[in-house]
C-alpha cells in the first residue's frame, strides 16, 4: 500500500472518529431540548444538569478528533485540505461560528445561577448540536458527491451549490445519526428516569434515522459506490437495526456499540466510494483531485506515519483511560442541588 | 479593501485575540499545578483553596483559547488557500503534530483534573494538571515551529515540477535558529502573563477579603517571584532575538528602530520619537549611543544596516535567489515593488512591546515591597496597579506578535512568497462577511468571558474543602 493511500484511510479514520465520538455529544445536547425537560424550570435544570455531566469529561477531547483530522489533511494533502475549505467557506464559517457557541455553552452554563443565563446557554448547546452535525454531514456528503472544481482545482462554486437534495439528506441524516447515538449514550451512562425516556426515543426515532440512513448510502453508492463501499453500508445499516434490538432487549452498551459502528461505517462508505478521488469535481471528471495529486512528499508523509503510529494509539489510550474513569452510570443523586457558584465566601477563620 | 487586506485583517483581529488566552493558558496552568502540588506536599489548606480558585479561573479562560484556536487551523485552508497549497507539506506537519501530540494531551487531562476531585488517586490527580501544562507547552513548541519556518524558511527546497514547496529536512524545521529563540521568548512571556495574573490578583483581594488576607499575600507573592523570574527569562531570550533577527531579517530590525541609513558601528537605539518615521525629516529623538548595535550584533561597534540600503539590496538578492532554486519570480514580487513593512507600525509596536512587558517586572518588585514581612497595609493606588498587571503583559504579547507579523510583511514566507500571492480566491463580500462575523462574536465573547472572569475573581476562593474519594451515590465533587 502506497503511504498517500494510507494517509486517505488515516484521514478516513480521524473524520469517522470524530462523527462517532462527538456525535454522541452532539446527540445528548439535542436531547436536552427532548429530554431534558420538566415542569418547571428547576426541573428542567436538574435534568439537563445530568445530561451534560455524562459528557462533561469527553466532549472536549472528542472535538479534538476533528482538529487532528483537519491538521492531518493540512499535512497530508495540502491540496484537499486548502480547496475545502476554501472552497465551503460559508458552510465553514458557520461551523465555526455554531461550535464556538456550543463550547462556550458547555463551559459557562453552569457558572452562573441565572434562569436566562441558562437558557441562552442553553439554546446555543441545542443550536450547535443541531446545526454542527448537519453542516458536517453536507460537507462530507458533498466530498462524495462532487462539486465544481475547475481545471486549475480551483472550487467554483457557491455556498448554495453545496446544498444540493444529496447533500442536505447526508446532513439530516447525520444529525439523525447523533441523535440516535446521544440517546444510547444516555441510557448507558445514566440510571432511572433519563434513561428511560432516552430509550423510549431511541425506540422511536431510531426507525426514522434507519430508513434515512439507508436512503443516503443506496443513493452515495448509486452515485459512486464500489463493492467495498456497497459492503461497508450494508454492515452500517446492521449495525444500526440490531442496535434497535439490543436496546429492547435492554442491552445499553451493545445498543451504543450499533450506533457506534452504524456512524463509522457510513464515514468508512463515503471515504471507500470516493477513493481514489479526494474531491471529485461535477464540472468535468478530469478535474477531480486524486490522493495522488493532493499529497504531499513521500517525506512529509513518512514523517507523519511515525508520529501517527507512535502517538495516536498513545492518545487513544489515554482517552479510553478518561472513558473507563468515568464509567459508572449517573443518577440524580450524584448532581449536587443547584447552587450560586457566585455565592459570597463565608467568613473563613484565619488558616 | 480587497479580499486580501480584508484576509490579513481577520487573521490579525483573530489571531491577537486569541493569543490573550493562550499566554493565561500556559502560564496559569504551570501556577495551579504548582499550588495543587504545594497543597499535596504540605496539606496547607490555603495552596488546596489557591489551585481550586485559579483552577477556576483557568477553565473560564480555556474556554476560549480552545475554539479560538479552531479558527486559526481552519483559516489557513479558508482565507489562504494558496499558501497552504504551496508551503502545506512543510507547514500542515507541525499543526498535525499539535494536535496529535499536545490538544488531545491537554483537553483529556483537563477534563480528568476537573471531574476528578474524589474519583483519582491524588497523585495521578495533581499528574493531570502537569500533563495539562505540558501539552500548553508541547502546542506552542509546535505552532512556534511553523511560524519560524515563515520567519526564516530552512529544511526546503523548491521543486519546480510540482510547483511548491516541500520538505527535505524536518528536524532542521524543528530546530531552526528563528525557533530555539522565540519558543524560550514566546514560553517566558507566557508565565510573565501567569505570574501578573497571580500577582494582581492576589494584591487586589488582599485588600478586598481581609479574613483571607495571608492567603492572597502568599499568592501575590509566587505570582510576583514568577513574573520577575519569567521577565528576565523574557529579557535575555527576547535579546538573543534581536540578534538573530538582525542576521535573518535584517529589515525587520531596521524598521524596528526606523533606521534609516546603514551605521557602520555603534548604531544608536532610538527610545523615543517624535515626529515623521519617515526617514526625510529632521526629528525629536531620545537615543542611547551604540546600543541598537549591541542589541542586533553583540557588539557596540557592529554593523546594522538601514532601510534605505536593505531597498536597494534586497530585490536583487531575492530575486536571485528565487532564480536560483526554479522559483517562478510572480512569488516574490511584491504589489507595487514594496520591499519594506509599515514602519511607524513596526517602531511603535516593537517599543510597546518591551515597555508594557517591562512594566509589569516593576509592578512585581513592588509588590514584593510592599507584601514584605510585618507590613500590613498596602496603599491604594498599589491595588490600581495590581489590576492593570495583567493586562501589561497581555499588551505586550500582542505587540509582539503585531510587530513579528507586520516587521515581516510584504513576505508570507520570508523572501520565499509574498502575502498577496498566498491569499485565496474568495470574493471580497464573502471575506468580509467572515471577518465581520468574527469581529462582533469575539467582541461579544470578551465581554461575557471578562465579566465572568472578574465576578469570580471578586467572590475570592472557596473555604477549604478537603477532598474525599466520593462513593458512588454521593453528589460529584463537579459536576455541571
Amino acid at each position: 500500500m502506497s503511504l498517500e493511500t494510507l494517509w486517505f484511510i488515516a484521514i478516513a479514520i480521524l473524520w469517522a472518529g470524530y462523527l462517532v465520538l462527538e456525535g454522541f455529544d452532539f446527540g445528548v445536547g439535542m436531547l436536552l431540548a427532548i429530554i431534558g425537560r420538566g415542569e418547571t424550570e428547576a426541573e428542567t435544570n436538574d435534568k439537563r444538569r445530568l445530561m451534560l455531566t455524562t459528557i462533561g469529561p469527553f466532549w472536549d477531547g472528542n472535538e479534538v478528533w476533528l482538529i487532528t483530522a483537519a491538521g492531518a489533511m493540512f499535512a497530508a494533502f495540502p491540496a484537499w485540505y486548502a480547496t475545502m475549505f476554501s472552497g465551503f467557506y460559508l458552510a465553514m464559517l458557520v461551523l465555526l461560528v455554531v461550535l464556538i457557541l456550543r463550547n462556550m455553552g458547555l463551559e459557562y452554563r453552569y457558572k452562573r445561577d441565572s434562569a436566562q443565563w441558562r437558557a441562552r446557554w442553553d439554546a446555543a448547546i441545542i443550536g450547535g448540536s443541531l446545526l454542527a452535525p448537519l453542516l458536517v454531514g453536507i460537507a462530507l456528503t458533498n466530498l462524495v458527491h462532487g462539486v465544481p472544481i475547475n481545471a486549475q482545482g480551483d472550487f467554483t462554486g457557491n455556498f448554495f451549490s453545496l446544498l444540493g437534495p444529496m447533500s442536505i439528506l447526508g446532513g439530516i441524516t447525520f444529525v439523525a445519526l447523533s441523535l440516535t447515538h446521544g440517546a444510547f449514550f444516555l441510557a448507558l451512562k445514566t440510571t432511572g428516569e433519563i434513561r428511560e425516556a432516552a430509550r423510549k426515543f431511541a425506540g422511536r426515532f431510531g426507525p426514522v434515522a434507519w430508513v434515512l440512513l439507508a436512503a443516503l448510502l443506496i443513493w452515495a453508492n448509486v452515485h459512486t459506490g464500489t463493492v467495498w463501499s456497497w459492503a461497508a453500508s450494508v454492515v452500517a445499516l446492521l449495525a444500526l437495526g440490531s442496535s434497535a434490538l439490543a436496546d429492547r432487549a435492554g442491552r445499553d452498551g451493545w445498543a451504543f456499540l450499533g450506533t457506534f459502528f452504524a456512524i463509522g461505517l457510513t464515514a468508512a462508505t463515503y471515504f471507500l466510494a470516493v477513493y481514489p478521488d479526494v474531491m471529485p469535481s461535477t464540472t468535468n471528471s478530469a478535474y477531480s483531485l486524486s490522493v495522488h495529486e493532493a499529497a504531499s512528499t513521500h517525506l512529509t508523509l513518512q514523517i507523519m506515519t511515525g508520529a501517527a503510529v507512535v502517538f495516536l494509539p498513545i492518545a487513544i489510550l489515554y482517552s479510553a483511560w478518561n472513558y473507563w474513569v468515568f464509567r459508572k452510570r449517573l443518577s440524580p443523586a450524584n448532581i449536587e442541588p443547584q447552587g450560586d457558584p457566585l455565592a459570597p465566601v463565608e467568613a473563613q477563620p484565619h488558616a | 479593501m480587497d479580499a486580501l487586506d480584508l484576509a490579513r485583517w481577520q487573521f490579525a483581529i483573530t489571531t491577537v485575540y486569541h493569543f490573550l488566552f493562550v499566554p493565561i493558558t500556559i502560564g496559569l496552568s504551570a501556577i495551579v499545578a504548582g499550588f495543587h502540588t504545594w497543597y499535596l506536599r504540605t496539606r496547607t489548606p490555603e495552596m488546596l483553596r489557591l489551585a481550586k480558585f485559579f483552577g477556576k479561573l483557568f477553565t473560564i479562560n480555556f474556554a476560549l483559547g480552545l475554539v479560538t484556536g479552531i479558527v486559526q487551523e481552519f483559516q489557513f485552508g479558508m482565507n489562504w488557500s494558496e499558501y497552504s497549497k504551496f508551503v502545506g507539506d512543510i507547514f500542515g506537519a507541525p499543526l498535525a503534530f499539535e494536535a496529535l501530540l499536545a490538544f488531545f494531551l491537554e483537553s483529556t487531562f483537563l477534563g480528568l483534573w476537573l471531574f476528578g476531585w474524589g474519583r483519582l488517586p491524588e497523585k495521578v490527580h495533581v499528574a493531570c494538571i502537569w500533563i495539562v501544562h505540558i501539552g500548553t507547552v508541547l502546542s506552542a513548541y509546535f505552532i512556534l515551529a511553523a511560524n519560524s519556518f515563515m520567519q526564516h524558511p530552512v529544511g526546503w527546497r523548491y521543486n519546480p515540477q510540482s510547483g511548491r514547496a516541500e520538505l527535505t529536512d524536518f528536524v532542521a524545521v524543528l530546530t531552526n535558529k528563528v525557533q530555539l529563540v522565540a519558543f524560550p521568548h514566546v514560553l517566558a512571556s507566557a508565565y510573565l502573563v501567569g505570574g501578573s495574573v497571580v500577582l494582581g490578583i492576589g494584591l487586589w483581594l488582599m485588600r478586598k477579603h481581609q479574613q483571607d488576607r495571608g492567603m492572597y499575600r502568599k499568592a501575590a507573592r509566587v505570582g510576583a517571584v514568577v513574573t520577575l523570574v519569567a521577565g528576565l527569562g523574557v529579557a535575555i531570550s527576547g535579546d538573543s532575538q534581536g540578534k538573530v533577527m538582525t542576521e535573518v531579517q535584517p529589515m525587520k530590525m531596521a524598521a524596528a528602530e526606523a533606521l534609516y541609513t546603514t551605521r557602520d558601528s555603534c548604531a544608536e537605539f532610538s527610545i523615543f520619537t517624535v515626529g515623521s518615521l519617515n526617514g526625510e525629516k529632521e526629528r525629536y529623538a531620545i537615543t542611547v549611543p551604540c546600543l541598537l548595535s549591541f542589541l542586533g550584533t553583540g557588539s557596540f561597534q557592529g554593523k546594522v544596516e538601514g532601510i534605505n540600503d536593505l531597498k536597494r539590496e534586497l530585490p536583487a538578492q531575492i530575486t536571485q535567489e528565487a532564480q536560483a532554486r526554479q522559483e517562478p519570480l510572480r512569488y516574490v514580487q511584491p504589489p507595487d515593488a514594496v520591499f519594506t513593512p509599515n514602519i511607524p507600525l513596526a517602531y511603535w509596536s516593537f517599543r510597546l512591546m518591551i515597555g508594557v512587558g517591562m512594566a509589569s517586572c516593576a509592578v512585581a518588585v513592588l509588590a514584593l515591597w510592599f507584601t514584605r514581612k510585618r507590613r500590613d497595609t498596602i496603599p491604594r493606588w498599589m491595588v490600581w496597579a495590581a489590576i492593570a498587571t495583567p493586562f501589561l503583559p497581555l499588551l505586550g504579547n500582542s505587540f509582539g506578535w503585531i510587530f513579528t507579523e507586520t516587521g515581516r510583511q510584504p513576505w508570507l514566507v520570508y523572501g520565499v512568497m509574498t502575502t498577496a500571492t498566498g491569499v485565496s480566491g474568495n470574493s471580497a463580500g464573502a471575506v468580509i462577511t467572515s471577518m465581520v462575523v468574527f469581529t462582533l462574536l469575539y467582541a461579544a465573547l470578551a465581554v461575557v468571558e471578562v465579566k465572568l472572569f472578574l465576578d469570580y475573581t471578586r467572590r475570592g476562593a472557596d473555604p477549604y474543602h478537603p477532598t474525599k474519594q466520593t462513593a458512588e451515590d454521593e453528589p460529584l465533587a463537579f459536576s455541571y
